[in-house]
């Protein structure tokens, strides 16, 4: 995980290192769990690959976040706060797979109240294949002073 | 699809606030654990209390956990049958008579964060629902669900939207 990183040291273009994972059983098994995602394909074999279909279990949606989270914030350092996030699943990600997340800097600004924020598009791939892609908006301090974790009801906009 | 050609059951879901409720239990810090765990993740906000006292005035739980905090127990004391979160959800399964789902997309707006012993409530309203459609999965609907997140103190801690598309196998039927 980085230190505290500025707003001031980001820059539209820039590339966020690369994260990769191998994906066991316990690593979707542990993740449905730790999200209270009680549902079989999470943890059945033979459920997901005789009802559902698909080749194995496979990370829960919850799960997936939580991967994103910390991939994100490994970057941005602890003071760095998710405003939102959306991704799509376009496949998904079983046990023997490798994840590699990705992420580019798509926007850096302030709004009008002087919360510094980062656009991030990131990719989760699997070989070539690209699993999941995602758009975040992360609030980054803009200043040695700032941090957005105090921003409150009235000066946190995050949508 | 217009609301006007879905089953009048479906129709009158869309844009209602649906299954208000308030969680069974105190958001608590093991699944913190538990996540970052499961994510291999290091932030210090979430293993040094020094840290989250100064980054974060306190504890708080991972943001992207925000729909644990109302998933029912797996099993509880007088509860029947499979105990299932968003409720909606499979609603509609059962409504549209797909028997098998999975999310495509997923969307958090996150507030206010999320604190050991906070109490979550939530209500979910269905936003849309899709003509049919086949995939390489199944033919079946997709449908958008929204859950708006709150805390004891009625602070709006976030909202969160799922796609799910709920399907028929080829050659299930």
């Amino acid at each position: 995980m980085s230190g505290t990183r500025l707003l001031g040291d980001v820059s539209v273009g820039d590339t966020l290192p690369e994260l990769g994972v191998d994906v066991t059983p316990t690593t979707v098994v542990l993740g449905a769990l730790a999200s209270r995602d009680w549902r079989p394909m999470h943890h059945d074999y033979k459920f997901a690959t005789e009802r559902n279909g698909v080749q194995d279990i496979f990370l829960n949606t919850p799960n997936q976040a939580a991967w994103f989270e910390r991939y994100i914030t490994d970057w941005t350092g602890p003071k760095g706060r998710l405003g939102r996030m959306t991704f799509r699943m376009r496949t998904s990600v079983f046990p023997g797979d490798h994840m590699v997340f990705r992420a580019i800097v798509t926007a850096v600004g302030t709004d009008d109240i002087g919360c510094g924020w980062v656009g991030l598009d990131v990719t989760l791939a699997i070989g070539e294949r690209v699993a999941s892609t995602c758009t975040t908006r992360v609030a980054l301090p803009v200043g040695e002073n700032d941090n957005p974790w105090r921003r409150g009801v009235d000066d946190w906009r995050p949508n | 699809m217009s609301a006007d050609t879905l089953p009048a059951a479906v129709s009158k879901m869309i844009g209602t606030p649906m299954y208000e409720q308030t969680a069974d239990f105190d958001v608590e810090r093991s699944y913190t654990y538990n996540t970052c765990a499961a994510t291999q993740n290091g932030n210090p906000v979430y293993w040094d209390d020094d840290v989250a006292e100064e980054i974060t005035g306190g504890p708080i739980a991972p943001p992207t956990t925000l729909s644990l905090w109302m998933r029912p127990h797996y099993w509880q004391p007088g509860a029947a049958g499979e105990q299932v979160a968003l409720k909606v959800h499979f609603d509609l399964k059962e409504l549209f008579e797909l028997p098998e789902a999975v999310m495509t997309d997923n969307t958090l707006i996150l507030y206010e964060p999320v604190r050991p012993g906070d109490r979550i409530s939530h209500h979910q309203v269905l936003r849309s629902v899709s003509e049919p459609k086949t995939t390489k999965l199944g033919t079946g609907r997709f449908w958008v669900i929204d859950i708006e997140y709150h805390n004891q103190r009625e602070e709006l801690v976030g909202i969160e939207s799922y796609t799910g598309f709920g399907y028929q196998r080829e050659g299930a039927a």
